[in-house]
């Protein structure tokens, strides 16, 4: 199959369309590669980012996507890549409630969605959340906090026309009571991405499997395009792979 | 029944009585079906309003979920022009800034200069403080209010959804929020989504039981087997693009009414398709395989069907009635043969041309009444 870039299965099932893409994964099948081919894409097409981390500190995706052929370093100098590291991004600690930490939070992503807007490269501006479990443990736990926070973003989706990615933990959210995060990302994505084991058992050549569900609006033309997709995939140092199943030896 | 749900909404109210409200469910795995459910009804209900047939003078959108936008331009697809919308639709927006964060920005960023955020359109209004009902409330009726008519005007009310509302709201106060929305006398009618499966089992029953209507959207295949693993690609795809809308109408009386037709999306328009021909198929393949014949042939239907019944009039130039045993018929037109005071032996059937047979008939005495379902007694006066 042909390298990440055109032409591969994961472009292919996403459409052009989607401004909410959801990823789910889990423990067995980490979903982060789609996360890096995500932001790759939103960087090489001449678009801008904001990236908010909790997962991993900025080398770590520095280098990681170095090994794919994008200069995450450069991008932030240029000012394409807006890095916010969250992993310290307190709940009390510092002033005011967490409520108004969201909010300072949102401003300085409404700012730079305008900036990115009236500026001269007016691209595609994408907001990536890796990922949205570990916002609610900043949160201290507080799901309202975050899902007003997700909304605004949602809402900026929609107004300043850019993008929303968000990885969440599928396992976690397992039981039946604690399920409301998850269901509400679920119900805002128009585009649903899940990592998943294989359901055969492990293979030394596969990975894993993706099916993305293709939720669309009805804003879109394209009424008879394929919804659901479901292929495996095999990460790689620079990139991932993605066939359908029994299409690889 | 679409049409029957959105001629409820368009007929109102009637005087004592509180106003049609009818709730729209759905759940994930027909989401997008379910809130194209919702503009559909809003868009075909509004140019009901636009027409002037409704009883409500214009329709009031509280939009949580959707941005004010989308309902606009559905609205625009289905024919509306910017006219109608702005003499008949008013949208209480919600959705871009439910909590007045972006207000507290630009107020932080000109220091307390509080320049009002204006919308370039004139029927969508900003609410920001969403967690306070009773102030959505008065906001509503305002917006209700303004609608231009004569006499007692009327409007109706959407809320798109109640699933956001009750992230920041109890169960109690939104249902006293759409309870008095319903007994308010200015308004005619009412509806509202919710995502049945985001809360409890009890709440979207307790939202239920203050509807007249419920218009439940169901996958129209369902796994028995599990949920969403990837083997039922197919099952998946085919509930994306197809559905059950399943309408329950209460009527005044207590009466429980089922309805039910499929709902697609064709091109990016939500369409209704009242001939479900997939039951019909069931139905024919149910009846049972059985080695006698159940169908008549054509030959035997039509012998059948000439077969004349001895209580009709048979050919003698008078129409033929059927006495149903519920009403009598007047003295004169009764056969005489049957209300003669003498005794009948026999009555012929009159011979008309044709060779058909007779019906003999002897009556057993004179204590006989003629045929008749009616109380004997019913003329005493007991």
């Amino acid at each position: 199959m042909e390298e990440y870039g055109g032409g591969d299965l994961l472009s292919e099932a996403m459409g052009s369309a989607a401004r909410v893409v959801v990823v789910e994964d889990c423990v067995e099948a980490p979903g982060a590669f789609v996360l890096h081919l995500l932001l790759k894409r939103a960087l090489a097409s001449g678009g801008a980012a904001a990236f908010l981390a909790l997962a991993q500190p900025f080398s770590h995706y520095d280098r990681v996507l170095r090994k794919m052929g994008c200069n995450l370093s450069l991008h932030r100098r240029n000012e394409r890549l807006h890095f916010f590291e969250l992993l310290g991004f307190p709940g009390g600690a510092r002033e005011g409630t967490i409520a108004d930490r969201f909010v300072q939070l949102y401003n300085e992503i409404q700012r730079l969605v305008e900036a990115n807007r009236t500026g001269e490269n007016a691209g595609q501006f994408t907001v990536i959340i890796d990922d949205a479990s570990l916002l609610e443990i900043v949160a201290l736990g507080s799901v309202n906090d975050v899902l007003d926070f997700l909304h605004y973003c949602f809402a900026l989706t929609s107004e300043m026309n850019c993008t929303l990615v968000v990885l969440i933990h599928e396992d976690i959210y397992a039981d039946e009571e604690n399920i409301g995060l998850l269901l509400h990302l679920r119900y805002i994505a128009d585009l649903v991405i899940k990592a998943a084991p294989l359901s055969t058992g492990l293979a030394a050549d596969v990975h894993g499997q993706l099916s993305v569900v293709n939720k669309g609006t009805f804003g879109e033309q394209r009424a008879k395009a394929q919804k659901v997709w479901n292929f495996h995939f095999k990460v790689k140092e620079n990139g991932a792979d993605f066939f359908y199943p029994g299409t690889r030896h | 029944m679409a049409e029957a749900v959105v001629r409820c909404l368009r007929d109102g109210r009637l005087d004592g009585e509180h106003a049609p409200a009818l709730a729209v469910e759905g759940s994930l795995q027909c989401c997008s079906l379910a809130a194209g459910a919702m503009l559909h009804i809003a868009a075909a209900f509004a140019s009901q309003v636009a027409a002037g047939k409704a009883q409500a003078r214009g329709l009031v959108v509280v939009a949580f979920d959707r941005s004010p936008q989308v309902y606009l331009e559905f609205m625009q697809r289905r024919g509306l022009d910017a006219n109608a919308l702005n003499r008949c639709v008013r949208i209480l927006d919600c959705y871009s800034d439910p909590l007045g964060w972006k207000q507290k920005i630009q107020n932080q960023q000109h220091q307390g200069n509080s320049a009002k955020l204006s919308t370039n359109k004139e029927n969508i209004t900003v609410y920001r403080s969403v967690k306070d009902v009773t102030k959505l409330l008065s906001f509503t009726t305002e917006l209700g209010g303004d609608f231009e008519g004569e006499g007692k005007k009327y409007f109706s009310v959407a809320v798109d959804s109640i699933s956001s509302m009750l992230r920041h709201a109890s169960v109690p106060s939104i249902s006293g929020l759409l309870s008095n929305l319903r007994s308010h006398e200015q308004v005619s009618s009412i509806f509202w989504m919710i995502r049945s499966d985001l809360h409890e089992p009890k709440v979207p029953r307790a939202f239920e039981c203050l509807s007249t209507m419920v218009a439940c959207v169901e996958p129209a295949l369902v796994d028995p087997v599990c949920g969403e693993s990837p083997g039922n690609m197919s099952i998946l795809e085919q509930n994306y693009s197809k559905v059950k809308f399943i309408v329950r109408l209460k009527r005044r009386n207590g009466r429980v009414k089922h309805l039910y037709e499929d709902l697609y999306i064709d091109g990016n328009d939500i369409k209704f398709d009242s001939a479900p021909s997939v039951s019909i198929e069931v139905n024919q393949s149910l009846v049972p395989k059985v080695q006698f014949n159940l169908e008549l042939s054509e030959k035997e239907r039509s012998d059948r069907a000439n077969v004349v019944l001895p209580f009709e009039h048979q050919g003698n130039g008078e129409p033929i009635r059927i006495y149903d045993g519920r009403r009598s018929l007047p003295e004169a037109q009764r056969d005489p043969n049957l209300t003669a005071p003498a005794l009948v032996d026999e009555m012929k059937a009159p011979k008309s041309g044709t060779a058909k047979g007779e019906i003999h008939y002897f009556r057993d005495s004179d204590d006989e009444q003629p045929d008749s379902d009616e109380d004997p007694d019913d003329d005493l006066d007991i």
